[in-house]
């Protein structure tokens, strides 16, 4: 197994692999984030992704593989780890109990420092709670949760920061400023890797790495994974859309249908035209119906890339 | 609140409602042929603090009666022609009867009342007993007057303290693990150490407090001395306060649930605490191998500790042994929970 001692690495991982009693969280799982960089890992519930977080911040030892974090290693060099990254978890791990400034406060001094030395990194973030400093961590709403936490993870100004699905019941507002947020750190030159089960969050990162039962479907920047995505894309659209989605897949010339939202993503075999579709459609008795070329996005690169790993 | 009041509530309740000394016991009386001995004996009794007539019976089946709705818990019946036979004879015939749905209680009445009669006795006929009548004399030492709070004060301070401190302890550090809060701090700089002792610290002062309330209410409500040193006996606690907070660390590090960490310090200590440490059967009368487990266990030693000092008057010297072996206890336990204490989360 062999690191690359790359100063421009700000996390590696190799081969790493971590079960827990009947499941397989991660298998072997590699790969590699600049500094200064947004790394997304993006993928459903229950696909690894706080798992690998946990091995990174050191919370939890692989059963296999190596990863480093700032050229640290993950087993040896844990306590240099602890000091130099800012981790967030899925779960509002904040003290219910106490105040948001009093949260701020008590971070600070767990990371020897205070709130002014570092105070212009989560100035642009604070200022939005600060009207509710007074107010108790675990009475504040899902974005204010976020915001404090976040400031609480950047009070020491990490090197790497990693956030474990920071817009996980935050409202699409919030989520939006978050990003932007994220952004902004990024211009301080803070390596920021984030996880969402949000695929159209994936844009606003540099890279991602979509993931799916412990092991990434690909790693690639979002343009990169929608231009490999190679086929043309529809979205068919119907009266009776139920129907639709079941006529769809018991049709042999149809390689993938999907439903997304109010429509149905699917491609077709390279000879069949959408009008022998619409033919067939019509013949099965829907009304309504629509069929348009749409764009691919990342959840349906995604959906593509999963289908292809399953057979 | 709770776990200031928790002492307190406690130790009212041993205080009093569990308390196994002779206080107003209510007594039926039948003296068939009333006379001058019979009532003077009977007014003896009355006006001791230990008895209260409740029932002056006709026959016997009002005695049966009191004894059946609980009116009385002795009963004192003279033969017929008391003082006469006395008088004549020499020698006259009480029947003590005693309720021994309560074994511990009805041998206290009778012993009690037996002293009644027999220093009545005794002022009586004080030829006979100058005569050379043997009277065994009974002296309780360090506690003349039987009273309970002497036994138990020490015991329910050596509980309350080990159940209250391991309990609160123990259930710290498992809900920073529970809340989530344990992942941010143990991905920091942060050592073990410091995390442990900040989170003792709290728990001591209010141990430190609870300790006052206990003695404040044993001294002023339950009016047991402190014979010895208050110092020596302050500092002893402050050991044992120690003792039981590292306990409680120690639980907590192990377990991952507050529910398991309650559980443990709940069950796990009470009951040991209460059938081993001496507090209510005497360590020299358990079977070897109990004998054994009980210098395990923490209380035993801080009781007899208390005890020495509190009770019989004697300064911390005496109690070098308790002291030793809470130390070694304190240091035990403390590199115990530093060692298990987990830098990762599993």
């Amino acid at each position: 197994m062999n690191i690359i001692h790359n100063n421009n690495i700000a996390v590696s991982c190799a081969g790493i692999s971590k079960h827990y009693k009947k499941v397989q969280a991660l298998k072997n799982v590699s790969f590699e984030v600049s500094k200064g960089e947004i790394f997304g890992i993006i993928g459903p519930d229950g696909a690894g992704k706080t798992s690998l977080f946990r091995i990174l911040t050191t919370l939890i030892l692989a059963d296999n593989g190596t990863a480093t974090v700032n050229g640290f290693d993950v087993v040896k060099n844990y306590k240099n780890i602890r000091e130099c990254v800012g981790y967030m978890p899925g779960k509002f791990s904040l003290y219910q109990d106490l105040t948001v400034e009093e949260n701020l406060e008590f971070f600070a001094t767990v990371f020897n420092t205070s709130i002014k030395e570092n105070y212009d990194l989560i100035k642009d973030i604070y200022v939005q709670i600060e009207p509710f400093k007074t107010r108790r961590a675990g009475k504040l709403s899902g974005g204010m949760k976020q915001k404090l936490a976040l400031s609480c993870a950047l009070i020491h100004k990490p090197a790497v920061l990693f956030l474990d699905e920071p817009t996980t019941g935050v409202d699409p507002v919030s989520r939006k400023e978050f990003w932007g947020m994220l952004k902004n750190l990024k211009k301080q030159g803070i390596t920021i890797l984030v996880s969402t089960p949000y695929m159209d969050e994936a844009s606003l990162c540099d890279r991602i790495g979509l993931i799916q039962n412990g092991s990434f479907l690909t790693i690639d920047t979002p343009e990169e994974i929608i231009a490999g995505f190679g086929q043309r894309l529809w979205a068919a659209h119907s009266k009776n859309m139920n129907k639709l989605l079941t006529d769809l897949r018991s049709n042999a010339d149809v390689k993938s249908s999907f439903a997304f939202g109010d429509a149905v993503h699917i491609t077709l075999n390279e000879d069949y035209k959408t009008e022998q579709l619409r033919h067939e459609l019509e013949v099965k008795g829907h009304t309504g119906i629509s069929i348009r070329t749409i764009k691919p996005g990342i959840e349906d690169c995604f959906m593509e890339l999963s289908k292809s790993e399953k057979y | 609140m709770i776990l200031l009041l928790m002492p307190v509530i406690q130790i009212i309740l041993f205080g009093f409602a569990m308390s196994t000394e002779v206080k107003n016991t209510k007594v039926v009386v039948l003296a068939n042929q009333a006379d001058e001995v019979t009532r003077q004996l009977i007014e003896r009794i009355d006006a001791s603090q230990y008895f209260e007539i409740a029932v002056i019976a006709h026959n016997s089946g009002d005695v049966d009666n009191a004894f059946r709705d609980g009116t009385a818990k002795l009963a004192i019946i003279f033969e017929n022609g008391f003082s006469k036979k006395l008088t004549h004879e020499g020698k006259a015939h009480i029947q003590l009867i005693a309720d021994a749905t309560d074994p511990n209680a009805a041998t206290s009445f009778v012993f009690y009342a037996g002293n009644i009669i027999n220093s009545y006795q005794q002022e009586l006929m004080p030829v006979q007993s100058a005569a050379g009548l043997i009277q065994p004399e009974v002296k309780m030492l360090y506690n003349p007057q039987m009273i309970s709070a002497y036994n138990f004060v020490p015991g329910v301070l050596g509980m309350i303290m080990l159940l209250i401190c391991a309990m609160m302890t123990s259930i710290a550090i498992v809900r920073e693990k529970e809340m989530g809060t344990m992942e941010i701090l143990l991905v920091s700089p942060m050592k073990p150490i410091y995390t442990m002792l900040s989170k003792i610290a709290p728990y001591f002062v209010l141990s430190v407090i609870n300790f006052a309330t206990i003695m404040l209410l044993s001294v002023y409500v339950l009016h047991v001395p402190v014979a010895g040193s208050f110092i020596s006996l302050v500092l002893v606690s402050l050991l044992y306060i120690f003792v039981s907070l590292a306990l409680g660390l120690l639980i907590s590090t192990i377990t991952s649930t507050q529910l398991a960490a309650m559980f443990i310090s709940g069950m796990g200590l009470m009951l040991p605490v209460m059938l081993l440490s001496g507090m209510i059967f005497p360590i020299e009368n358990m079977p070897g191998i109990l004998r054994f487990i009980s210098n395990f266990v923490p209380a035993r030693w801080y009781i007899d500790a208390v005890k020495t000092i509190m009770i019989k008057g004697l300064s911390i010297t005496e109690v070098g042994t308790d002291v030793a072996v809470l130390s070694v206890m304190a240091v035990l336990l403390v590199i115990a929970s530093v060692k298990k204490f987990k830098v990762r989360l599993e």
